[in-house]
């Protein structure tokens, strides 16, 4: 008889804490390689493909911040709620609610332009988010519901809800019967960083912005304290004052408005109309993004930018091996896999506890010998 | 080694070490058992008492060292060798599920699939003989703190162990139930058993133990016959220097002094199925006492605590009254902003978050009441000065660790305590509660803390303590009362509180106070 068994460790090593990224990427990079060997491919050449290519030509670095942005920007917001032991994971919905209600002005009104169309889309986006995060926040304080499945279940709402509109009522009049709305009028459009290299827009701004107040917020302010506190020890925290269902509300409310922020950038900044999909599971992919920047903002913008990597590199293998681009969910998964598979050797060493049995024997033979 | 008379010893320990990273929890242990003894195992908190016991049952592995049972060296792997082998043990805190009945629970343990009635019947049996009546249908959720111990040790008899380890049995009882105890423990060794005491209260060590070995700091700084030896003595062995005398200097003029805390007919209805409930209580801590309250834990104290700190807020806002405001309905925030401070019974997790570091944790009693040193504007914390507020209490309170600012898990229990109870004496609050003040505190530290509580009394303000330590109540408090069942006893001036009447109280002798409500209210 063989068992595995989790023991804890005495001590974490800090060494090991800072490196389990790392560790992790190599991981994935290995089986990453043993995968593509498995399907044919030599591994160095799709590598080469995957991860090199993408980001070869200042271009496609734009591309690159592109996709990294909405990445960030939920990732920084899921920061908070994890922390807090609080577990939001319907940033998808909450992006493609911000999505549909930062659009209700270049959709609905689309003669009404100005300078002041983008901020007030942008903070109906934040609005909508922060709305339909608030909806698990209020099932979990009220009755007690499991905010893993309340947030992950209205995920599969905010997508029906979108496609009905840009089916049904939002469809464009004149545009072939296709299911999306009219093109964005110019002046709700999110503005090019630098037109001139590429198309990366104002939205990697936000997301680096959201980075360093959030990092200041856990960091520096009572706030986050107050986060960090209800997150690790709830009874302590209950003991300083601080109030649980405050918490619960303000995490979620945060990250979903951070989350329909990146919706809203994406719609009116990648897309500029909406479409029945409208992201390609960046709420989802943003846990990774989270976990692998080890919950804090400023590893989260490079935990964004690799992970936005692998999307990028999903389309280069697939253009070029003709690899499905499913591969991208794959190098996710397992890049996820193998943090937390880091995480918790860091903190637990594994023991074999084998051959137990002879073991109980010898003991009652020691007493009959006497 | 007195004891090298081969084969008369039940167990020998040889060198046996145990290493935590850097800490050497036990260093070259060496302890002889002999058939049919009762053993004390002596030492302050942190000495290696648990880490020993529990690598004698088995949950540790030791790093180095022997074990000879029946003088064979054997190996205990696991608490199965160890019940296989005839050690049995007590655990200070209790593994039982209230749902379930104290049979059920026995059956759950022995694991041999034998039918619940006989078991039932076994444990009966068993009960009565060794003089610990126990009902086996009852539900466990139902019983006293006593009557669950008594399963623990009926369960360990049942399978007839020839050691049998107690952690701390005393701790959790009455002086009463104290008394029957150790009649069972007598009975026991007069059939050859051998039984291992693990205690720091010396007057006990010396009624009923035949030899003691005294662990200090992982070592074996001593093996002795405590009946031979003064408590004195045996606290020197353990604490390696004279603890000093906690001294009260009477309190003056109390009876006209105004209650700076008062407790009107509070009453809480059970949080849980086994939560239990708040009668009516009432009490007044006037400015300058300290009031103690007593009783067999699990009473009611923790919800007492609760109600009066506002973790748990009361309907009746008068039921709490601090410094002659409602304060009933007033969160705990509220209550410290008009001049109370609380330490909670448990140090980690409840009084300090473990992970976070000291400086932190003085953060978490006091971000509303010092808002104006610790917050600036926007939130901002100040890091230099919740820094140098911690290096002040830490230097205040003699607070002993390795590092300038360490998390607050990495402090020793007693250190921690120390912290805890000094963030707030640094606040000099008006009212201050405190929950089991010294719980596994040394006895160094623990002195230390009582001489701040009873200054911060004589100072003016008023203190209430809440302890299972009728020795600590003794020594602080001006008053007692008891805690039973959730009622509070009338208390009693401490010229006038004895071991025996207080005992009384703590078993429920004296139920329904109405006396007391009458002249309070």
């Amino acid at each position: 008889m063989m068992r595995l068994e989790l023991v804890k460790r005495p001590q974490r090593s800090m060494l090991f804490s800072a490196l389990s990224p790392f560790i992790a990427f190599v991981l994935t990079m290995i089986a990453g390689a043993i995968m593509f060997a498995l399907l044919g491919v030599n591994p160095l050449n799709a590598f080469q493909i995957y991860f090199i290519e993408p980001i070869s030509q200042v271009w496609q670095l734009h591309e690159l911040a592109i996709k990294a942005a909405p990445l960030i920007l939920i990732a920084v917001g899921l920061s908070v709620c994890y922390k807090a032991n609080i577990w939001n994971i319907g940033a998808e919905g909450q992006f493609i609610l911000g999505g549909i209600v930062g659009s209700i002005i270049p959709v609905l009104f689309p003669q009404f332009e100005g300078p002041l169309v983008l901020p007030l889309m942008l903070l109906l986006g934040m609005v909508g988010g922060a709305a339909y995060a608030a909806i698990p926040a209020l099932l979990k304080t009220r009755f007690n519901t499991n905010e893993i499945l309340t947030s992950l279940m209205l995920v599969y709402v905010a997508q029906l809800f979108l496609d009905w509109l840009v089916r049904g009522p939002w469809r464009d009049p004149k545009g072939f019967n296709f299911p999306q709305t009219i093109q964005f009028n110019e002046s709700a459009i999110l503005p090019e960083l630098m037109p001139e290299s590429g198309r990366a827009n104002w939205g990697f701004v936000f997301a680096l912005v959201a980075a360093v107040l959030i990092w200041i917020l856990m960091s520096r302010m009572l706030k986050g304290f107050e986060v960090r506190v209800l997150g690790s020890s709830p009874r302590a925290g209950r003991f300083a004052g601080f109030g649980l269902n405050r918490m619960v509300f303000f995490a979620f409310l945060l990250s979903g408005a951070l989350a329909g922020l990146a919706g809203i950038s994406e719609v009116s900044g990648a897309i500029g109309q909406l479409q029945p999909v409208i992201s390609p599971g960046y709420g989802f992919t943003a846990i990774i993004v989270a976990f692998l920047g080890r919950l804090n903002p400023l590893g989260i913008v490079a935990a964004g930018l690799v992970l936005a990597l692998t999307y990028l590199g999903g389309e280069a293998v697939q253009s070029a091996l003709g690899i499905s681009d499913k591969v991208a969910r794959v190098f996710q998964g397992m890049l996820l896999f193998f943090v937390l598979g880091c995480d918790t050797l860091i903190h637990y060493r594994i023991r074999l506890i084998g051959l137990a049995a002879p073991k109980l024997e010898t003991a009652p033979k020691l007493e009959e010998a006497r | 080694m007195s004891a090298n008379q081969d084969g008369a010893n039940l167990l020998e320990v040889r060198g046996l070490t145990k290493v935590f990273g850097t800490l050497t929890a036990c260093d070259h242990v060496d302890l002889n058992i002999a058939r049919g003894e009762i053993h004390a195992l002596l030492g302050e908190n942190g000495a290696g008492k648990s880490t020993l016991v529990k690598m004698l049952f088995g949950s540790l592995e030791p790093n180095s060292g022997e074990i000879f049972w029946n003088g064979q060296a054997v190996r205990i792997t696991s608490p199965g060798v160890a019940k296989k082998l005839g050690i049995g043990m007590v655990f200070q805190h209790f593994s039982l599920f209230e749902a379930l009945t104290a049979a059920e629970n026995i059956a759950l343990s022995l694991d041999d699939g034998s039918p619940i009635g006989t078991i039932a019947a076994k444990a009966r049996a068993l009960s009565y003989s060794y003089g610990l009546p126990l009902d086996p249908e009852s539900l466990v959720g139902d019983l006293s703190v006593g009557e669950r111990q008594r399963i623990e040790i009926i369960r360990c008899l049942l399978q007839t162990p020839q050691l049998v380890i107690l952690d701390e049995p005393t701790s959790v009882l009455t002086p009463q139930e104290a008394d029957k105890l150790f009649e069972t423990l007598e009975r026991l060794r007069a059939e050859g058993k051998s039984i291992l005491y693990i205690s720091h209260r010396l007057e006990e060590v010396k009624r009923i133990c035949d030899r003691a070995t005294v662990l200090r700091h992982g070592k074996v700084v001593g093996h002795c016959n405590p009946r031979k030896e003064t408590a004195a003595s045996l606290a020197r062995m353990m604490v390696g220097n004279e603890v000093q005398a906690v001294v009260r200097a009477p309190a003056e003029g109390i009876e006209t002094a105004p209650s700076l805390l008062e407790i009107r007919a509070l009453t809480r209805k059970p949080a849980t199925p086994f939560s239990i409930p708040l009668r009516n209580i009432n009490l007044n801590v006037r400015a300058g006492e300290v009031i103690g309250i007593a009783g067999v834990a699990g009473n009611g104290q923790g919800e007492f605590f609760e109600s009066v700190s506002g973790e748990v807020l009361q309907h009746d806002a008068a039921s709490v009254r601090i410094r002659g405001k409602d304060a009933g309905g007033l969160t705990i925030t509220g209550r410290r902003l008009m001049g109370a401070a609380f330490v909670p019974e448990e140090r980690l997790g409840h009084g300090a978050a473990p992970r976070m570091k000291l400086s932190e944790n003085l953060l978490l009693s006091r971000h509303a009441t010092d808002g104006k040193v610790f917050v600036g504007a926007g939130g901002m914390v100040k890091g230099g000065a919740i820094y140098s507020a911690a290096q002040r209490i830490i230097n205040a309170m003699d607070v002993r660790k390795s590092a300038p600012d360490p998390e607050a898990a990495a402090l020793s229990g007693g250190n921690l305590q120390k912290f805890i109870v000094g963030r707030e004496l640094d606040r000099r609050p008006d009212v201050m509660v405190v929950n089991q003040p010294t719980w596994g505190v040394d006895a160094g530290a623990a002195a230390h803390i009582r001489q701040a509580l009873i200054e911060l009394a004589r100072s003016g303000s008023a203190v209430l303590v809440i302890s299972q330590d009728l020795d600590e109540l003794f020594e602080i408090s001006d008053a007692i009362a008891v805690m039973h069942n959730g009622e509070l006893s009338k208390p009693l001036p401490i010229a006038e509180a004895t071991f025996e009447r207080i005992g009384l109280l703590m078993g429920g002798a004296e139920p329904g106070h109405a006396e007391h409500t009458l002249e309070t209210a």
